[in-house]
C-alpha cells in the first residue's frame, strides 16, 4: 500500500465523484420522462376531492386528473403516471431533488415561495382564498370577535403564516394548534378543541357539506384573509417542460370553452373550426412545438375530459363535495378561468 | 431495550439445593391436600385474606365494566364495513390488483419455508408448533376474509404441510442445511417477486416500491431492517472492540449518535437528506428504499449493542482456547466466537424485531403507506370519514397479534436453542 | 506480519472513510448548488419565526426569532419528559408490585396490562387515545369544574385550567426564603442520613425533607404580604381565561407515554424485587422488622441497583419518544424544529443537524449519569 497507490485511488475517486455529480440536470425533463416511460407527479396522500386513495388502491381527485391528463398528452396513455404522495413540507424537496417531475398538489403561489425554492410556478388552476370556519352557535361574524380563540392550522402552509399576519395586524391574540394530518385537524375542530378551523375556503365549504354530521351548525365567515391562487409547479430552468405543464392546463380550459368533452371529442375531429382543428391536431402540428405528439389534446380530452368535466367529477356536482364553480367558472361565465388562445 | 438481563440472583438460587416440599418458615410438611380443588384454588388465590378479597372484588368489578364497554362497542356501536371494504388495501396498499398473485406466490413460499423450518428444528410436533403451522388456516376462518383470500390461505396451508412432509425424507443435518439456505434466500427472492422486472408486458411487470403498502410494507420494512442490519451490527460491534483507537472511536460515535436520537429524526433524514447526498445523475432512490436504508442504519446501532452483549457473554476461555489452537484473531472470531455469540442473542434479536415492527408505524409520519399510513389514507376518503375508532382498533389488533405471537414463538425458540436463561447453567 | 496487516487495514480504512465522506459531501454541495445556490448557513436562526405557538413556557410571538421557537420546543419536551418519567416510575412500580401479587386476578390484570401496552405501537396508542378519549371530554362551554369558588379547576377538551400565582413585588424576597428553606432541608436531610448510618436507625429522611420545605414555604407566605397574586380561571367568551393551562395535547402525550413506559418499568421493577434473595426478607423478619421497614430498608435499596440502570435507559427512551407529539399537534422540540421551522425555511440540512445534536446531548448527559451511578454501585460492593 504505497503512497502512490493511495494518491491514485484518491484521484480516481475524486474524478468519479465529480463526473457523477457535476453534470446534473443536463438532460431535459421531457427527455427524462420519456425515457422513464411515465411521469411522476408530486401530489396529495389524502385530501378529499384533490387526491386520495380509493377502495381500489388508486389515487383519484382533481390534482390526480391533471397528472393523468399530462400523461395522456405525453404518452397517449393516462395511466402512464405515478403519484408521489408528499406532505406540504416534502413537496418542494421532492421537486428539487428530481424525484417528481411536477407538483400537482394545491400549492399556493406566493412571492417568497417563487424565489426561495427551486420552483417555477406554471399556471393557476384553481382560485381560492383562506377562510375561517366557526360553529354557528358562537354567533361570530367579524374577525375582531375572535380575539383569544384557539385556531386549528396546518403546519408548513401559507395559511398558518397568513393567520399570524391577520391577527397581528389587528392586534388580536389567538392560540394556534398546528396539526400535521388534515383529517385529524377536522376531527379536532369538530370535537370543539379549537374554535376556528382555517384553510382554503373551497375546502372548508366542501368538507363541511360532505363530512360533517350537521353541516348547518358551522359557517364559513364572510372574510377572506388571503388570496390563495393554487398553481402547478415545476423546477427552475427547464422552459420546455414549463410550457408543457402550462399548455396542458390551457388546453383543458380551451376545450371546455369550445365545448369539447370526452363524450363528443370524436365528433369534433371533422370540425370545420380552425381553432378546434389546431387543438385536436387535425391542422398544424401544435403538439410538435411543445415536443408532444400531434394528438396530445385529443388524448387528454378523450381519456380524462376537459377542465369542467374534471371539476365536476372531483369537486363539483358530480362529486360528494358539490362545490360551486364560483371564481373557477370560465371567464365567459363570469369566473376567472381564462386560457391563452391556440394560435 | 426490550429484554431485561437474565436475573442473576434467581439463577444462583436455583442452583442451590433446596427442599421445596417443606415450608421454610415452620419446617414442617404441608398438610395433605383435600377437598374440592377448584374451591381451594379460589380460596388460596383470590380470598386468602380480607385485603385479598377486597382486591378480588375490585378487580372483578373493573373487569366486568371494561368487558361490557368493550363488547358493547365491538358488537353494537362499531361499523365494521370500513374494514371489510378496505381489507385489500389495508393488507397490500396500492399494489396493483392484477399483480396480487405475486404476493400470494411469495406467501406460498413462506408457508413452505415455515414447514421446512418446523421440521428441521423440532424433534416432535407439540402444541406450539402446530399453532404456528396452522396460522394460515386460522386466518382463512376469520369472518372478514374474502373468498379469494380463503382459497389462497388454504393453498399456503397445503404447501406448508407438503413441505413439512417432504422434508421428513431428508436426514437431520440435511434438513437443517435446507432450512437455513431457504430462509436466507427467501427475503431477496420475495423482494424480487414483488418488484418484478422492467419489462412492461412480461409476466411480472415492474411494480415500484412506492406502491407497496399496508401490512405488507410494515412487515417488509421490519424484516429488511433486521436482516440487513445484522451484518452491519456485527461489523460495528467488532469495530467497537477493536484495538485501533480510530476504528473503535468511529464505531462508538456511530452507535451512540444513532441510539441517542429518535427514530423519527433518522427517518426525516432518510426521507429528505439522503437524496442530497446522492449524485444527481443517478435516478432518485425510491422512497420506500430510502426509508428501508434509514431503518437499517438505525437498527444497526442497536444490533451492534446486542451482538456486543453476545460477545461479552462468551467466556474468556473460548478466546484463549482458540488462541492456543493457533487461530488468527479473525478466524477465531469467525469460527468460534461469533457463532456462539449469535446463538445466544437470537431471542434478543427477535424482541428487537418486534420492537422494530411496532416502530415502523413512524414511517406514516414521513408519508409512507404502511398499515397506519393506509389507515389514515382510508380515513381521508370522503366515504369513510369519522370511522377512526374502527380503523385504529383494527390496526392495533393486528400489531398486537403479530407481536404477541412472535414473542411467544421467541420463548419457544429460546427453549429449543437452549439459550438465554439456561445458558449459564450449562457451563 | 500482523503489524503489516494492521497498518494496511488502518490505512485503507482511513482512505475509504475519507473518500466516502468526500463523495457524500461533494454530492451534497453540488445538489445544494444546483438547487438554488443555498450554502449551509445558520443565519436563518435569527430570522423572525412568522408563526405563533400555543404551548409555551416562555413568552413567544410571531415576531420572535427562530432560535427562540426552538427553545420553546425544548422546554416543552422537558415539560413532558420530566413529569412523565416521574409518573411512569410510580405507575410502573405499582404495576410491577401488582404483577407479584399473590392474588391471581390482580397479578393477571397487571400481566395483561404489560402484555397489551408493550405489543401495540405507541404512535397508534397516541393517536387512538387522543382522538377516542381525550377529545371526547366536555367542550369548553360545558367544562367540568371542581372546588369552584375557592380553587376552581376546569377540565375540558382543551386541557386542564387551574389557578396560578403571578409574582408581586414581595416575590423577590420570598424567592430567597424558599432558597434558604431548600438549603436547610438538604442540610437536615444530610445530617439525618449521617446520623442514621452511625446509629443504624434510619429515620424517614424524605419525610423530614418535605416537612421542612413545606413549613418554610408556608411561614414565608404568612410573614410576607402576598408574594403571589392568585388568578383563577373562568369561562370568558369562548375560552377559559386566567390561571394556568396544561393543554390537552400535553395530557394526551403524557398519558400515552406514561402508560407505555410503565409497562417496561413494571418489568424492570419486578425483576429488581425478584433479584433480592428471599433469605434477606426472612432474615429481616426474624430480626423483628415491620413489613414496611423490610420493604424500605432491606428490599428496595437492593432492588434499586437492578432497577436503576434500565430505568435510566427508559428515561432516555421517554425523552426521545416525546417526538411523537408531532402526530397530535403537541409542539415539542422535534415538532417545532423538524415540523414548523423545517417547513417554513426549507433548511433541511441545518435543522436536522440541530435536531441530532440536541437529542444527542440529552442522551449523552443521561448516559453520563448512568455511568456515574454504575460506578458508585460498584464501589459500594
Amino acid at each position: 500500500m504505497s503512497k502512490k497507490f493511495r494518491a491514485l485511488c484518491i484521484c480516481i475517486f475524486v474524478l468519479l465523484a465529480l463526473t457523477l455529480s457535476v453534470h446534473a440536470q443536463d438532460t431535459s425533463t421531457l427527455a427524462l420522462v420519456q425515457e422513464r416511460g411515465h411521469i411522476i407527479c408530486i401530489s396529495h396522500s389524502g385530501y378529499p376531492g384533490f387526491g386520495f386513495l380509493d377502495e381500489e388502491g388508486n389515487f383519484s381527485g382533481f390534482d390526480t386528473d391533471f397528472c393523468r391528463a399530462t400523461a395522456a398528452a405525453i404518452f397517449g396513455d393516462a395511466d402512464a403516471h405515478e403519484i408521489l404522495p408528499a406532505s406540504s413540507a416534502d413537496r418542494f424537496t421532492f421537486l428539487a431533488t428530481g424525484e417528481g417531475d411536477v407538483i400537482y398538489r394545491t400549492t399556493t403561489w406566493t412571492l417568497s415561495r417563487d424565489t426561495d425554492n427551486n420552483a417555477q410556478y406554471a399556471v393557476i388552476y384553481f382560485y381560492d382564498g383562506q377562510g375561517l370556519m366557526v360553529p354557528t352557535s358562537l354567533g361570530i361574524s367579524t374577525i375582531e370577535e375572535l380575539d383569544g380563540a384557539t385556531i386549528c392550522t396546518d403546519p408548513g402552509t401559507t395559511s398558518e403564516l397568513n393567520i399570524a399576519d391577520a391577527f397581528a395586524a389587528r392586534g388580536l391574540e389567538y392560540t394556534p394548534l398546528p396539526i400535521e394530518d388534515d383529517e385529524e385537524a377536522w376531527n379536532t375542530y369538530l370535537e370543539g378543541r379549537c374554535d376556528v378551523r382555517t384553510t382554503d375556503r373551497s375546502y372548508l365549504a366542501s368538507y363541511a357539506s360532505t363530512a360533517f354530521p350537521n353541516p348547518e351548525e358551522h359557517m364559513v365567515l364572510d372574510i377572506t384573509i388571503s388570496k390563495e391562487p393554487l398553481a402547478h409547479v415545476v423546477r427552475n430552468g427547464d422552459d420546455q417542460w414549463l410550457d408543457i405543464i402550462q399548455w396542458v392546463t390551457f388546453a383543458l380550459i380551451n376545450a371546455e370553452e369550445y365545448g369539447i368533452t370526452s363524450e363528443n371529442v370524436d365528433d369534433f375531429l371533422d370540425s370545420e373550426d380552425p381553432v378546434v382543428r389546431r387543438m385536436l391536431g387535425t391542422e398544424d402540428d401544435f403538439g410538435g412545438k411543445l415536443g408532444l405528439p400531434s394528438d396530445w389534446v385529443y388524448q387528454m380530452i378523450k381519456q380524462v375530459g376537459n377542465y369542467g368535466e374534471m371539476f365536476d367529477r372531483n369537486l363539483g356536482a358530480g362529486s360528494p363535495l358539490n362545490l360551486p364553480r364560483g371564481p373557477n367558472a370560465l371567464w365567459t361565465d363570469g369566473g376567472l378561468i381564462y386560457a391563452p388562445p391556440f394560435r | 431495550m426490550r429484554l431485561l438481563r437474565p436475573n442473576l440472583t434467581l439463577r444462583r438460587r436455583m442452583a442451590l439445593p433446596v427442599a421445596p416440599v417443606t415450608d421454610p418458615q415452620t419446617n414442617v410438611l404441608p398438610p395433605a391436600r383435600e377437598g374440592n380443588t377448584a374451591l381451594r384454588w379460589i380460596k388460596e388465590n383470590l380470598f386468602s385474606s380480607l385485603f385479598d378479597s377486597v382486591l378480588t372484588i375490585i378487580s372483578l368489578l373493573f373487569l366486568f365494566f371494561a368487558l361490557r364497554l368493550a363488547l358493547d362497542w365491538v358488537f353494537n356501536l362499531a361499523q365494521w364495513d370500513v374494514i371489510t371494504e378496505n381489507i385489500n388495501i389495508l393488507m397490500k396498499g396500492a399494489y396493483p390488483s392484477d399483480q396480487v398473485w405475486r404476493i400470494w406466490l411469495g406467501l406460498y413460499l413462506l408457508g413452505a419455508i415455515v414447514g421446512i423450518n418446523l421440521r428441521a428444528w423440532n424433534r416432535e410436533l407439540n402444541r406450539t408448533t402446530i399453532a404456528i403451522a396452522a396460522i394460515p388456516l386460522i386466518l382463512a376462518l376469520l369472518p372478514f376474509a374474502s373468498e379469494n383470500a380463503r382459497i389462497n390461505l388454504i393453498i399456503i396451508q397445503v404447501t406448508s404441510a407438503a413441505a413439512y412432509l417432504l422434508t421428513s425424507i431428508l436426514g437431520d443435518k440435511r434438513r437443517r442445511q435446507l432450512a437455513a439456505v431457504m430462509s436466507i434466500l427467501y427475503i431477496p427472492v420475495f423482494i424480487l417477486l414483488l418488484e418484478g422486472f422492467t419489462d412492461e408486458d412480461g409476466i411480472m411487470p415492474l411494480v415500484k416500491s412506492d406502491l407497496w403498502g399496508g401490512l405488507l410494507l410494515s412487515v417488509l420494512l421490519a424484516t429488511v431492517g433486521i436482516i440487513f442490519s445484522l451484518p452491519l451490527g456485527i461489523v460495528l460491534a467488532l469495530g467497537r472492540r477493536s484495538r485501533q483507537p480510530a476504528i473503535s472511536a468511529l464505531c462508538i460515535t456511530y452507535i451512540e449518535v444513532v441510539r441517542g436520537v429518535p427514530l423519527i429524526s433518522i427517518l426525516f433524514m432518510g426521507n429528505i437528506m439522503l437524496q442530497l447526498f446522492m449524485p444527481q445523475s443517478l435516478p432518485p432512490i425510491d422512497r420506500v428504499v430510502r426509508v428501508m436504508m434509514a431503518i437499517t442504519l438505525f437498527t444497526a446501532a442497536y444490533m451492534a449493542e446486542i451482538v456486543r452483549g453476545g460477545l461479552q457473554a462468551i467466556p474468556k476461555g473460548q478466546y484463549d482456547a482458540a488462541y492456543a489452537l493457533g487461530f488468527s484473531g479473525l478466524k477465531s472470531m469467525r469460527v468460534i466466537i461469533l457463532p456462539q455469540a449469535l446463538r445466544i442473542v437470537i431471542p434478543v434479536i427477535v424482541s428487537q424485531f418486534i420492537g422494530l415492527l411496532l416502530d415502523t408505524t413512524l414511517v406514516a409520519l414521513v408519508g409512507l403507506f404502511d398499515l397506519l399510513g393506509i389507515g389514515q389514507a382510508i380515513l381521508s376518503n370522503p366515504n369513510w370519514l369519522g370511522r377512526s375508532q374502527e380503523v385504529y382498533v383494527f390496526i392495533g389488533l393486528i400489531y398486537w397479534i403479530l407481536a404477541t405471537s412472535m414473542a411467544f414463538a421467541s420463548q419457544r425458540l429460546e427453549k429449543n436453542l437452549g439459550v438465554g436463561r439456561n445458558y449459564d447453567e450449562s457451563q | 506480519m500482523s503489524a503489516f496487516y494492521g497498518s494496511s487495514i488502518r490505512s485503507s480504512w482511513w482512505l475509504w472513510s475519507r473518500l466516502s465522506w468526500f463523495f457524500l459531501y461533494s454530492n451534497m454541495v453540488t445538489a445544494l448548488r444546483t438547487q438554488k445556490e443555498v450554502p449551509i448557513s445558520y443565519d436563518f436562526l435569527h430570522d423572525t419565526a412568522g408563526f405563533n405557538l400555543g404551548e409555551s413556557a416562555i413568552a413567544f410571538t410571531c415576531t420572535d426569532p427562530i432560535h427562540r421557537a426552538m427553545l420553546v420546543g425544548l422546554l416543552n419536551t422537558f415539560k413532558v419528559s420530566i413529569t412523565g418519567i416521574a409518573l411512569a416510575t410510580l405507575l410502573g412500580t405499582f404495576i410491577g408490585v401488582m404483577r407479584l401479587s399473590t392474588n391471581f386476578l390482580v397479578s393477571k390484570i397487571a400481566w395483561a396490562y404489560i402484555n397489551v401496552f408493550r405489543n401495540i405501537p405507541p404512535l397508534l396508542l397516541l393517536i387512538f387515545w387522543y382522538r377516542a378519549v381525550f377529545l371526547k371530554l366536555p367542550r369548553v362551554q360545558e367544562a367540568i369544574v371542581f372546588f369552584d369558588p375557592v380553587f376552581p379547576i376546569y377540565i375540558a377538551n382543551r386541557g386542564l385550567f387551574f389557578p396560578w400565582g403571578t409574582p408581586t413585588e414581595s416575590w423577590s424576597t420570598y424567592r430567597w426564603i424558599l432558597l434558604a428553606g431548600f438549603v436547610l432541608a438538604v442540610f437536615v436531610a444530610y445530617r439525618l442520613r449521617q446520623h442514621g448510618k452511625r446509629t443504624g436507625r434510619m429515620p424517614l429522611v424524605s419525610l423530614w425533607f418535605a416537612v421542612i420545605l413545606l413549613v418554610v414555604t408556608l411561614l414565608g407566605y404568612v410573614i410576607l404580604p402576598d408574594p403571589l397574586e392568585i388568578t383563577k380561571p373562568a369561562l370568558k367568551g369562548f375560552n377559559i381565561r386566567g390561571g394556568a393551562t396544561l393543554s390537552l395535547e400535553f395530557w394526551g402525550l403524557l398519558f400515552v407515554l406514561v402508560i407505555y413506559a410503565a409497562a417496561y418499568i413494571a418489568e424492570a421493577v419486578r425483576a429488581g424485587i425478584l433479584s433480592v434473595d428471599r433469605g434477606q426478607r426472612e432474615a429481616a423478619r426474624a430480626l423483628g422488622f415491620s413489613s414496611f421497614n423490610i420493604m424500605r430498608l432491606i428490599i428496595l435499596p437492593q432492588a434499586i441497583r437492578v432497577v436503576v440502570p434500565p430505568l435510566i435507559s427508559y428515561a432516555i427512551g421517554f425523552t426521545k419518544n416525546t417526538s411523537l407529539g408531532l402526530a397530535i399537534g403537541y409542539t415539542d422540540f422535534f415538532a417545532i424544529t423538524g415540523g414548523l421551522i423545517l417547513n417554513n425555511t426549507g433548511r433541511a440540512v441545518e435543522t436536522l443537524t440541530i435536531i441530532l445534536l440536541v437529542y444527542l446531548t440529552i442522551s449523552l448527559i443521561a448516559s453520563l449519569i448512568l455511568n456515574m451511578y454504575n460506578r458508585r454501585i460498584m464501589l459500594s460492593h
